[in-house]
């Protein structure tokens, strides 16, 4: 069993100094006192060694035994992953529950991947040949929706002496033998690998193709990529964890992995109960079968919720591996950083600014290169595109860990609390968002949807602006002074807001929409604008446009078309000229 | 084995504040309860903050005042600070620490509880279905209350928060069998719990509550640990015994800092205006055990009160409370001015769990629109009235001034409401059509046709059926 490597010092929180260290590496896994529990260490020191522990240390004492696992905190990959909920390092919640009742007790080792289940694996090398790591050597239909590749471990390459023929097995049963110059390895359908390292691929590839959401204001205003970095900052209440579970739901991705750090357990629940009820549009699956969440609430201990965003994206590089498109939603990384902050204030180091540790940035820069699209070591294409919220004390955006995660993403999604207070949801700001992407995904709405659509996002991005400065303006003259056309932008706009940019997360219809429906949406709003430009400029009164029947249905266009009757939205496109020539107002 | 607990230390190193810290002992538990029997003999108990070899950091629950460092005896207790539950807690008054203040003898303990709770595992929680009717129109058509939510109350010094969560606890237990209140007092003047007292005294509930108070003259240590001290009498309520427990806590601030007070003492790092880096945390840990669970019968509902600060809604205690709880219901000064009550600022107001709990076969097909509709036009008015006051109301077009007529009957009959008025969810929908009928159909774009179509009525016909 586990030897002895050190004594308990002192316990401070989480914090737990061991000494009479023997044979300790930073990093190693270590398990604390007579209850087990799990930690990692942080800081050597002659012998002495500082240790974070992952549960809560109550009861500890000086002079309890410490054992190591002699490896890092690693997490187990295989088939089982999807549809499961972990704490923040990998332990079964929904084991643990039937296990304990309904609340955690500590000191639970139970093994992440169900032991009992078996799975029909079917072979996909033959004996005698040449594998190479990351190779797939079988295939487990892992869910109704995702097939899982079973890999070779990246540090692992050679002969295949032996492969078990199509079948039935555990995860813990051996399906192949490969032999190369060092030994023998015997594989399973698990494998390990410690969360702080990226996994290996061959290399980094650009990619073009949008994550599409169905999200108005993402996908048309400022657009993701597969393999992209997006935050979304925001004050309480401004809806950062609705956004969050629209992308978990209706994004493109094939894989989601949905870590909730530092966040509350009734937004647990909702996704919980709600995912399995949930239908994948595209394929009218549960959207449970792509799913693996990690849910570290708020109450749950904080050395595990700074580990928990490194379990989430070690899962989402293994699935990027098999050739997946992987979306990895943390929610919220702030809670990870106070995480860090929190560790730091208890292993005394030197605090920079609000108290975040020196290396805050080091670690942000560390952890969002993680993401990407690549050429993965079995030549596939796969990605882990990260959308990270951030929750800014206060809401200001100037804080630490807003203004150090803005230099590592390409894509901002300001969440503005203006907008949240009046309803306006998504409360995504089109003044302080940005979109790094935008000429990359261009490619793809040129082929796939239209090549005007670049033109159009410009054109109405164009008017936003003016009617930033415009609403300036009339906060302290009134709208009166203003001539008509600039009117006219103040009202196209504010059609724009009500009818695209608001978008209702709980209405079946307006939930969702395809790229398809955003650009007719957008299209048909520029061709009403332009319109009315040429009536106004000819005498036509602004005031009169907001009674026409057309601009009422343009009010309700996004839940009057539902995704099958996009061709009377086309219609009404057509509609619009028709109206102006009759002045039918 | 050796019996530690039995152990008894005579003599301290360092007192400050309402830290002791003691050499040569045995090793002892970190987070575990500690004896202290002062010169006088007074018993006294405290809390290992940190365990070294040799040594231990403790924090004196009932403050250090009358302790020297030689004639104090210490007794390690080798378990959390636990206290005795019982249903017999209910209708009883008790001090910060659980201890009885009003002449009865201790109720009989039917469980121990460790007063740190338990962790209550996600996949265990149900999601809070079923919605509490605080015959509030505010409360009920735009921030509704769900069964398991946690939403606090922030408000300010002067403001009628306490008016309005005794109210809300008078109104909210109409036809409830098993339901009662866990109320905790932390820092507050004797004023505010007999407030409270007399409110439960008048609507015939004080059976059905079990008070802790910890008062502003107590020492400051003492109020970390009335919330949990209450949670744990709350949590064997609602888990053991299947009822539905609300739980007020005020005032959440006082909490905060004395929690500051000794995060300072220990010379730990601050994060912002001084709070330690774990206050999130920290408040987590008491926020967090509100909840429904499945297949148990009951659940506990927080409501607690905080006051801003300065008014200042981005102060780190409403802040971080506002990044842990389902929403808030924030109390405006300007409202409170005009003399209207209660005096709730839409705008900022917020529940989160509403939007599942709400509309068809949940209240009403109309309840989610109307909801988002008043939000939206009084945003409006807000901006109109804004308007107003640079270029005078005679400049404003008709429209605007529909809008303004809104926003009055808005807040002068839809949001104020008697103290003793308690309005039917029904009523209060129907109150918000009148109000939002004074504004042209073709504005009310959240609204669908059909139910349009249903419940809108012009204004003339308004005036005509009232």
């Amino acid at each position: 069993m586990m030897e002895t490597v050190g004594r308990i010092y002192r316990v401070n929180g989480p914090v737990v100094e061991i000494a009479e260290v023997q044979s300790l590496q930073m990093l190693d896994m270590v398990e604390v006192g007579s209850l087990r529990l799990v930690g990692e260490v942080v800081h050597l020191r002659s012998d002495r060694a500082l240790v974070q522990v992952y549960e809560d240390t109550t009861g500890l004492r000086p002079g309890d035994p410490v054992y190591s696992r002699h490896q890092p905190l690693s997490v187990e990959l295989g088939p089982g992953l999807l549809g499961s909920i972990y704490d923040g390092i990998q332990r079964p919640l929904k084991m643990i529950q039937e296990n304990q009742g309904f609340a955690i007790g500590r000191g639970s080792h139970l093994p992440p991947l169900d032991r009992t289940k078996l799975w029909k694996f079917s072979p996909q090398v033959v004996s005698g040949q040449e594998v190479s790591s990351g190779e797939v050597i079988g295939e487990v239909q892992e869910t109704g929706l995702v097939k899982h590749l079973v890999m070779v471990p990246p540090s692992v390459s050679g002969k295949v002496c032996q492969i078990v023929p199509s079948g039935e097995y555990s995860v813990d049963q051996e399906v192949a033998v490969i032999e190369s110059d060092q030994g023998k390895y015997l594989l399973t359908m698990s494998q390990h690998w410690p969360v702080r390292r990226a996994r290996p691929y061959r290399r980094k590839i650009e990619s073009a193709e949008p994550l599409l959401t169905g999200q108005r204001v993402v996908d048309t205003l400022f657009p993701l990529v597969k393999g992209g970095c997006v935050a979304v900052p925001g004050g309480f209440g401004t809806g950062k964890t609705v956004v969050q579970h629209q992308l978990a739901k209706w994004s493109n991705a094939d894989i989601v992995v949905f870590v909730g750090c530092g966040e509350r357990g009734n937004e647990m629940a909702d996704v919980l109960l709600s995912f399995p009820e949930l239908i994948d549009p595209r394929r009218q699956r549960p959207l449970m079968e792509r799913t693996i969440l990690v849910a570290n609430t708020s109450n749950m201990p904080v050395s595990a919720r700074e580990a928990s965003i490194y379990t989430g994206i070690t899962l989402a590089e293994y699935y990027r591996d098999m050739g997946y498109q992987v979306a990895l939603m943390v929610d919220s990384t702030s809670r990870w950083a106070e995480a860090l902050r929190e560790l730091s204030g208890r292993l005394e180091e030197m605090p920079m600014e609000e108290g975040f540790p020196a290396y805050l940035p080091s670690r942000l820069a560390e952890f969002y290169e993680r993401s990407g699209a690549v050429e993965t070591l079995s030549r596939r294409t796969g990605s882990v595109s990260v959308i990270a919220s951030v929750s800014p004390p206060g809401g200001d955006f100037s804080e630490p860990v807003t203004a150090h995660t803005r230099r590592f993403v390409r894509a901002f999604w300001a969440l503005d609390r203006e907008l949240a207070n009046q309803r306006h949801y998504p409360a995504i700001s089109w003044v302080e968002s940005y979109s790094e992407y935008l000429e990359e995904v261009k490619e793809w709405w040129d082929r796939n949807v239209s090549s005007e659509w670049l033109a159009l996002r410009y054109g109405v991005m164009d008017l936003l602006q003016k009617e930033e400065r415009l609403s300036q303006v009339v906060k302290v003259v009134g709208p009166d002074v203003l001539p008509p056309s600039q009117r006219l932008i103040l009202q196209i706009c504010g059609l724009f807001k009500n009818a695209f940019l608001q978008q209702n997360a709980f209405d079946p219809v307006d939930a969702y929409s395809s790229a398809r429906k955003q650009f007719l949406m957008l299209k048909a709003i520029i061709r009403f604008y332009q319109k009315a430009q040429v009536a106004v400029k000819s005498g036509m009164a602004v005031s009169r446009i907001r009674q026409s029947p057309v601009y009422q249905k343009l009010l309700r266009m996004k839940t009057d078309y539902p995704e099958d009757k996009l061709s009377q939205l086309e219609n009404l496109i057509g509609q619009i000229d028709d109206a102006f020539q009759l002045e039918e107002f | 084995m050796i019996r530690y607990d039995l152990r008894e230390y005579r003599g301290l190193q360092e007192i400050v504040g309402p830290i002791f810290i003691i050499r040569e002992i045995h090793p002892v538990g970190y987070n575990e309860l500690v004896e202290i029997t002062d010169n006088q003999g007074q018993e006294r108990i405290g809390l290992t903050l940190e365990v070294g070899q040799g040594y231990a950091v403790v924090q004196v629950l009932t403050g250090t005042a009358g302790l020297s460092l030689q004639n104090c005896r210490v007794r390690f207790k080798g378990k959390p600070v636990t206290i005795g539950v019982s249903e017999e807690m209910l209708g009883r008054v008790f001090n910060g620490l659980g201890e009885p203040q009003d002449g009865l003898p201790s109720p009989r303990r039917e469980e121990i509880a460790d007063v740190n709770g338990q962790t209550i595992n996600p996949t265990a929680r149900d999601y809070p279905h079923k919605i509490i009717e605080t015959g509030l129109s505010v409360i009920d058509v735009m921030n509704t209350l769900v069964r398991g939510q946690k939403l606090p109350v922030f408000s300010g010094s002067g403001l009628p928060h306490n008016i309005l969560a005794a109210q809300i606890t008078r109104q909210a237990r109409a036809g409830e069998e098993d339901f009662c209140i866990v109320f905790a007092a932390m820092g507050v003047k004797y004023d505010t719990a007999r407030f409270f007292l007399r409110s439960f005294e008048d609507s015939g509930v004080l059976d059905r509550v079990a008070m802790f108070l910890s008062l502003a003259d107590s020492p400051s240590i003492e109020r970390l640990m009335t919330p949990r001290v209450a949670l744990t009498c709350a949590e064997f309520l609602a888990f053991r015994k299947g009822k539905h427990v609300l739980v007020i806590l005020t005032d959440m601030a006082n909490y905060c800092e004395a929690l500051r007070e000794l995060s300072t003492l220990r010379g730990e790092i601050p994060a912002r205006k001084g709070y330690p880096g774990y206050l999130y945390s920290d408040l987590a840990s008491l926020y967090e055990r509100a909840g429904v669970v499945k297949n148990l019968a009951g659940s506990i509902t927080q409501l607690p009160i905080l006051t801003m600060p300065n008014d200042d809604l981005t102060h780190p205690i409403p802040d971080l409370t506002g990044f842990i709880t389902e929403g808030q219901v924030v109390m405006d000064r300007e409202l409170a001015m005009r003399g209207i009550y209660p005096p709730v600022a839409c705008l900022p107001s917020l529940s989160r769990l509403m939007k599942d709990n709400i509309g068809k076969d949940l209240t009403r097909e109309d309840h989610p629109a109307v909801a988002a509709q008043l939000f939206s036009a009084y945003a409006q008015v807000k901006e109109i009235r804004a308007l107003a006051a640079v270029v005078g109301e005679e400049e404003l077009s008709p429209l605007d001034h529909l809008y303004l007529q809104f926003g009055e009957s808005f807040e002068m009959s839809f949001l104020s409401q008697g103290i003793e008025e308690s309005r039917t969810l029904e009523e209060s929908l129907d109150l918000a059509w009148e109000v939002l009928s004074l504004l042209p159909r073709e504005e009310l774009a959240r609204i669908k046709e059909e139910m349009l179509e249903k419940y809108y009525q012009e204004k003339h016909e308004l005036s005509g059926s009232h």
